[in-house]
């Protein structure tokens, strides 16, 4: 089936900028304004915005919704606390995950914003599982907006924007404004590394909100620059930060993606099972940085050595600007997962460049 | 698009550009803007002997990795040095300061196959409309 490419509200902003733009996911994104590097030194140091409005904003309601997606999600929902975002895995009966999103708990509603591509897969999933619940599903991505702002500079000019104070606003929390009858939710996320608040809004409104973000082609906003795709995949990168298609995917669990933190095997899950039992067995491998000589890039499916045979995979590899070196992740044998372990990557050519396993995140902001 | 109309380039991107029988070889400025910002060239060692349509050396960027070729073969006279350091030079000025190397040709007339600076930009055009 041949789809046109998906349009998102921002479009004309991104042409006026200056955007090279891809297909990404079935959508038509910026890859780069100005540069990936300046774009990614400008979030580390300033405010970038960046156009998400391309991922997946699903809206459940009905009385039901808590017992259901408690039994969706790897995270523990029950009492979920209202204005607050939950980071979590959906995933299959074997544990392989479907996708990872962020659950809001508003006061009257849920809502998941999910992956672009995998946006059809989880309503599918959804939809199928929610039979003979109290929840009804919706689609809401075509009728909204999303952006995120990040950046050490970001508190203090959104607060201008949205005449708010936003440190007020806890991280992973978020703040709902009425606008007549519309709604603007604004949260403290992102997917940087850097402190931010990302928004989302419908999609007529946002000719009101992108002006003042954005600046004009001819007047553009002295401080605030857009960054696109390029960027966020180098900043999440040095985030540690996983990408369904890289460190996630179906023949993943999210233990062994390293994200045990947002699984509560406590509790009935689809995919619990199998959790469980790797939880008690041990995991055979795992989710590890990489820190290699020299400024050559690892890529996605390059092999790990340790001296003989492969030992593991490349999921994402970038050249850090903020550490200039080149990183990556990768999953390897538990055995060569230990911080120090020195391996080999398998780069084009089939030359060898040595690696020592590092902890996660390869970069942490400085707290304020 | 940019595209000097004192060199030859070729259906891989690559300049040519000849005094004599010394060639001086680049990527366009249109093969670095696709690669985005570049973070590592690696090159030929000079003296090395380099037959026509070998591949030379590769240009890593933070999208890609990808091969560089030259169409004309010959000794390698000369490296860009200032690339190890500074590989965003191709990015700044493809056709200049970012040249890769110079070759001692063993037969430049070869490149009299090659695209000119108008036939190179409608290659390209073409490319992008497919």
């Amino acid at each position: 089936m041949t789809e046109s490419v998906h349009k998102t509200p921002l479009n004309d902003y991104h042409r006026e900028h200056g955007a090279r733009m891809v297909e990404f996911a079935g959508w038509e994104m910026p890859l780069q304004f100005r540069g990936i590097k300046e774009e990614h030194v400008h979030t580390r140091t300033s405010c970038s915005v960046f156009d998400v409005s391309h991922m997946g904003r699903i809206v459940l309601t009905g009385k039901d919704c808590e017992s259901f997606l408690n039994r969706i999600c790897t995270r523990n929902l029950a009492g979920a606390e209202i204005n607050r975002c939950y980071y979590s895995h959906i995933c299959r009966e074997d544990g392989g995950i479907l996708d990872d999103v962020l659950v809001y708990r508003y006061e009257d509603r849920w809502g998941i914003v999910c992956n672009a591509g995998n946006r059809e897969k989880i309503l599918a999933w959804l939809n199928k599982h929610a039979a003979g619940n109290d929840v009804q599903v919706r689609d809401d991505t075509f009728d909204t907006g999303m952006v995120a702002c990040q950046g050490p500079a970001t508190l203090e000019l959104g607060g201008e924007l949205a005449n708010r104070d936003l440190s007020t606003i806890g991280r992973y929390r978020f703040d709902v404004r009425q606008i007549g009858p519309m709604q603007l939710v604004i949260s403290r996320t992102g997917y940087t590394g850097e402190d931010g608040v990302e928004v989302i809004l419908p999609t007529m409104l946002v000719p009101f909100l992108a002006p003042k973000l954005f600046g004009t082609k001819d007047e553009p906003h002295p401080i605030i620059q857009p960054a696109g795709l390029g960027a966020r995949d180098t900043l999440r990168i040095e985030a540690g930060m996983p990408l369904y298609g890289h460190e996630l995917s179906e023949e993943v669990d999210t233990l062994t993606a390293g994200q045990g933190w947002c699984v509560d095997l406590t509790k009935d899950f689809i995919g619990a099972e199998p959790m469980r039992r790797l939880q008690e067995q041990g995991l055979p491998r795992k989710l590890v940085g990489l820190e290699l000589e020299g400024r050559r890039i690892a890529r996605q499916h390059y092999k790990v050595h340790a001296g003989g045979g492969a030992v593991g995979e490349v999921t994402s590899g970038t050249l850090s600007p903020t550490l200039s070196k080149s990183i990556a992740m990768a999953f390897v044998a538990s055995e060569y997962a230990d911080v120090g372990t020195t391996l080999e990557v398998e780069m084009t050519g089939a030359r060898r460049t040595s690696a020592t396993v590092v902890k996660l995140p390869f970069y942490k902001r400085a707290k304020s | 698009m940019k595209a000097p109309t004192d060199r030859k380039y070729s259906k891989t991107h690559e300049w040519y550009l000849v005094n004599g029988d010394v060639v001086t070889m680049g990527i366009t400025q249109h093969a670095a803007d696709e690669l985005t910002d570049i973070t590592y060239i690696e090159l030929p060692d000079v003296g090395a002997t380099i037959g026509a349509g070998d591949s030379i050396g590769e240009v890593e960027s933070v999208k890609a990795t990808s091969e560089i070729f030259a169409a004309v073969g010959g000794a390698v006279l000369a490296v860009n040095e200032a690339l190890s350091d500074h590989p965003e030079l191709v990015n700044d000025d493809a056709f200049g300061d970012g040249w890769l190397v110079k070759l001692q040709a063993s037969a430049p007339e070869a490149l009299t196959a090659l695209m000119d600076a108008n036939q190179y930009k409608a290659f390209v055009e073409n490319a992008e409309q497919s």
